[in-house]
């Protein structure tokens, strides 16, 4: 990682605060519906300027349409938004940013083609001829750089960036166009912790040149890191407001949720039995010919969690997709049972035993277009269970759905919803169930709970643990550290494609963290 | 976000929408006629009365219904997983040479009913095997389906037409076309099925095929939404990553779809080719095949989606056929246009009200609901 290049600015934080003493976002009473869903309840909410303020709930809590109203995207039905005091009728995203409200969505809007410039001046381009607008704005687009240490390249081409940089283009944008409050929509879920740290650094410097913040995110670690004061909602209303220093993990999570929560995984010793799956040198090339996983090898025994830690990118996806025959491994073999399996199908694998809960449930684990009950049998609908012949069964399909919806409580229980109309957690575990309810031999797992609430994360790690107590063999890959070190019985480290190194879970967060960064081993 | 994640439901999506584009639809074509001097609805009133008015004018218009049949069908099943075949119409042209050569095999020797199972075998064969180059392309070569069935339609007309010139034309004849097929080749009229109406069929070519249309859309139902082909198909056509995921083989699955595609563009041969004219003529498909695609896109491509819009086309065929005879003025190229406004307000702008729907929606819903 290069050195972080943020420039000692003078601090005139304080002497804005003094100049305007009105609150940058003052919400007042304001309420939505949309039909017959009741998304946000008169919300009252006061954003203090040059603060970065966090809010947190859970998917489906409301946080996503409030700041839809913010940003200009839906009419509140009632109440008042007032920026700087001053009472405004945001109709679109237009008066939004000339309100000096920007955006950056969790999911990026840039022209992918494109340079850094090209998209920080798009919209905004002043004039016909483009040759005026684009010495202006590389002056502009220099001189934000300089002054917030988002240090990107402006004739960098937007696709061949990474996402971490991606995201500070997005920023750039905002501040292009004179954004005082910035609202970033869950920022770190597609970031790598170093990527994230950095972004932080960012936010504060921005903090402190005066901007506000507008943080919404359902990750407790990073609200209390970065945030001056939190505000909590659930189920559409604005529970609590709590300022960062005075609060902790456990009441933002009780608030959050309405229960109190076990953050902690709670699991006895491992019996671990033979060994169930068996990877020897294996190497994977990705489509480009990059080396992607290289030599590697593990065993997994029945009854054991064996979690891969690594920061993304490091390998962790190719090395489960060639598990779980999406992807022809180069060289090497993958065993289950002593059997070799490497370059068998998907189908074949679930025949022999093999679940697989891919990283990326959106484009691999279920068909969003599909109603929930298609996608509880997808892979498995050639089963005879689900019926004989060329026909599907579909009563015995909704039949089956019907059963797994009740057991692992997915809500709305319905089979008949359309499966992007479920919460993000929701979706988790249709996946989760489909898995776990054929009885496999052994279950492979990519990021459980990414994009997931508190709630259905304490019930997938339930539900991961007592596949283990079940004898099975787990193998969980997971950028969460905490998520590893909470669920493994053992942990090896992945770094550039190879395995570097081996540890128990007792092992402390700086010494994984040194063989994730490829330092130690 | 806006308010294309709104749901709205099936009633207004299936029901109100469609109906209020065809009557825009109708509406600008009504401009269209105003503005050349002839009475919007005097002209309505003809092209209805054209398409539906007599017992002759239903049988052409349910004989154009059965050919758009066919074709949506077989847009309609490539579609669902994914692909989009524009080749119906060079399909649908060789498979009649399939259904043509089962004909002039049998038809000496055996009568209609036992060479119609062959002769739908022979079309669905010859359609599919005009559709499974350019699906194997797809699958194995990755050439976009989309170019090569373009391409291969123009080869299909090079092919036919050499072949009715060289081959089986009739010798001491002009007309590039088979001999005449013989009773036993040729598909009865469906006058007993007018007649139970109370109506004459008179000359048109209303025949049994589309009987075999319907059987074939009741067929396509079951593939697509009960099969578990049908359901590898929507799978990868929806999300190909998630069929990867699945163990769903793409190659096979691409194939497939794009061979009963073919298939079914091939039996659309059987209606003109042994229905009505009872012989293989150049040109008989007649832009069938690419009227098909915006049937199967009106009709969201469900089956009975297709059946409704193909007899919406099929009352525009007939009806715009008589409407250009009885008023001049509106020319062939008129009717053309008129065609194309019915598929542009219902197949390419099909969401343009759609939000103005959600609003009004909304504001019913919201009243019903929380109105406190």
């Amino acid at each position: 990682m290069r050195p972080n290049r943020i420039p000692n600015l003078p601090r005139i934080r304080k002497e804005r605060l003094r100049l305007t003493p009105h609150p940058a976002i003052e919400l007042a009473g304001i309420d939505k519906s949309f039909g017959a869903v009741h998304a946000n309840k008169n919300i009252n909410l006061t954003v203090a300027k040059g603060s970065i303020h966090g809010i947190i709930g859970e998917n489906g809590a409301g946080k996503s349409t409030l700041m839809s109203i913010l940003y200009g995207f839906y009419q509140a039905d009632r109440g008042e938004i007032r920026i700087d005091g001053k009472p405004v009728t945001i109709r679109d995203s237009q008066t939004a940013i000339s309100s000096g409200i920007g955006m950056v969505h969790q999911h990026f809007m840039l022209v992918e083609n494109f340079t850094v410039l090209e998209n920080v001046m798009l919209g905004a381009e002043g004039g016909q001829l483009l040759a005026k607008g684009v010495a202006g704005a590389r002056k502009e687009l220099k001189r934000l750089e300089t002054e917030y240490g988002l240090d990107v390249d402006p004739d960098a081409v937007i696709e061949e960036l990474p996402v971490g940089k991606q995201q500070r283009v997005e920023i750039l944008k905002a501040l292009y166009r004179g954004a005082e409050i910035l609202i970033l929509d869950e920022p770190t879920g597609v970031l790598t912790p170093a990527e994230a740290d950095h972004l932080f650094r960012i936010l504060k410097v921005l903090r402190d040149q005066g901007k506000t913040i507008l943080l919404i995110t359902h990750k407790l670690r990073e609200i209390m890191a970065i945030t001056d004061e939190v505000s909590v909602m659930r189920r559409g209303e604005m529970v609590a407001t709590r300022k960062t220093a005075e609060t902790t993990v456990e009441e933002l999570a009780e608030l959050m949720v309405g229960r109190r929560v076990l953050l902690r995984v709670e699991k006895g010793e491992a019996q671990p039995g033979k060994v169930l799956l068996s990877v020897k040198n294996l190497t994977v090339k990705d489509s480009r010919g990059v080396t992607m996983v290289d030599d590697v090898s593990f065993d997994v025994r029945e009854g054991e969690i064996l979690g891969i830690a690594g920061v993304a990118g490091n390998g962790q996806s190719e090395l489960l997709e060639a598990i779980a025959g999406i992807r022809k491994p180069t060289s090497g073999e993958i065993l289950i049972d002593g059997q070799p399996v490497a370059g068998l199908d998907p189908a074949r694998l679930r025949q022999i035993g093999l679940a697989h809960i891919p990283e990326d449930r959106h484009h691999m684990g279920l068909v969003l277009k599909f109603e929930e009950y298609e996608n509880s049998v997808l892979g498995y609908h050639r089963e005879p269970r689900y019926g004989r012949g060329a026909l599907l069964d579909l009563d015995a399909i909704r039949k089956d759905a019907e059963e797994k919806i009740a057991k692992y409580d997915i809500r709305p229980p319905n089979p008949r919803l359309k499966t992007a109309n479920f919460s993000g957690g929701n979706q988790q575990k249709i996946v989760v169930a489909r898995e776990i309810e054929r009885d496999p031999k052994m279950l492979i797992i990519g990021q459980p709970t990414r994009g997931v609430d508190i709630g259905a994360i304490e019930f997938i790690h339930r539900r991961i643990v007592e596949m283990r107590d079940a004898q099975k063999a787990v193998l969980l890959v997971s950028v969460e550290l905490d998520e590893i070190r909470s669920l493994s019985d053992r942990i090896i480290v992945m770094f550039a494609g190879k395995v570097v190194g081996e540890k128990t879970p007792d092992a402390g967060e700086q010494a994984l963290g040194l063989m994730m960064a490829g330092i130690a081993a | 976000m806006s308010t294309a994640s709104v749901p709205l439901p099936n009633w207004i999506t299936y029901g109100v929408l469609p109906l209020l584009n065809l009557l825009l639809a109708f509406f600008i074509s009504g401009l269209v006629v105003w503005s050349i001097g002839e009475n919007p609805f005097q002209a309505l009133r003809l092209l209805i009365e054209g398409a539906l008015g007599r017992g002759e004018a239903i049988g052409f218009t349910l004989f154009y219904t059965t050919s758009f049949i066919f074709t949506g069908l077989s847009v309609a099943v490539a579609f669902h997983a994914g692909l989009f075949n524009i080749g119906s119409e060079g399909q649908a042209y060789v498979g009649g040479l399939g259904a043509a050569l089962v004909a002039l095999a049998l038809d000496h020797y055996v009568p209609w009913y036992v060479t119609m199972p062959f002769a739908v075998i022979g079309a669905a064969l010859f359609g599919a095997g005009w559709a499974f180059i350019p699906a194997w392309l797809q699958a194995k070569r990755g050439s976009h389906v989309v170019i090569t069935t373009i391409m291969f339609n123009f080869i299909a007309a090079a092919l036919m037409v050499y072949l009715l010139v060289n081959v089986f034309i009739v010798p001491g004849k002009m007309a590039p076309e088979t001999r005449t097929f013989l009773p036993g080749g040729q598909l009865p009229k469906l006058d007993w099925l007018m007649a139970l109406f109370g109506m004459k069929l008179g000359p048109a070519p209303f025949n049994v095929s589309f009987i075999i249309a319907l059987v074939m859309c009741f067929l396509v139902w079951l593939l697509i939404w009960r099969s578990k082909l049908g359901y590898e198909m929507r799978t990868l056509g929806i999300s190909p990553s998630a069929a990867v995921y699945a163990g769903i083989p793409y190659s096979r699955t691409v194939i497939i779809a794009m061979l009963i595609s073919g298939g079914l563009a091939g039996m659309m041969a059987l209606n003109p080719v042994m229905g009505a004219s009872a012989r293989l003529q150049v040109e008989f498909v007649a832009g069938a095949g690419f009227v098909g695609i915006a049937v199967s896109l009106m009709g969201r491509s469900h089956p009975l989606g297709i059946i409704f819009s193909a007899l919406l086309f099929g009352i525009l065929y007939q009806g715009g056929a008589d409407l250009s005879f009885e008023m001049p003025n509106i020319t062939r190229e008129m009717i053309v246009v008129i065609q194309g406004l019915v598929i542009l307000f219902a197949g390419a702008l099909e969401y343009m009200l759609r939000p103005a729907m959600v609003r009004i929606y909304q504001q019913f819903a919201g009243q019903k609901s929380g109105g406190k």
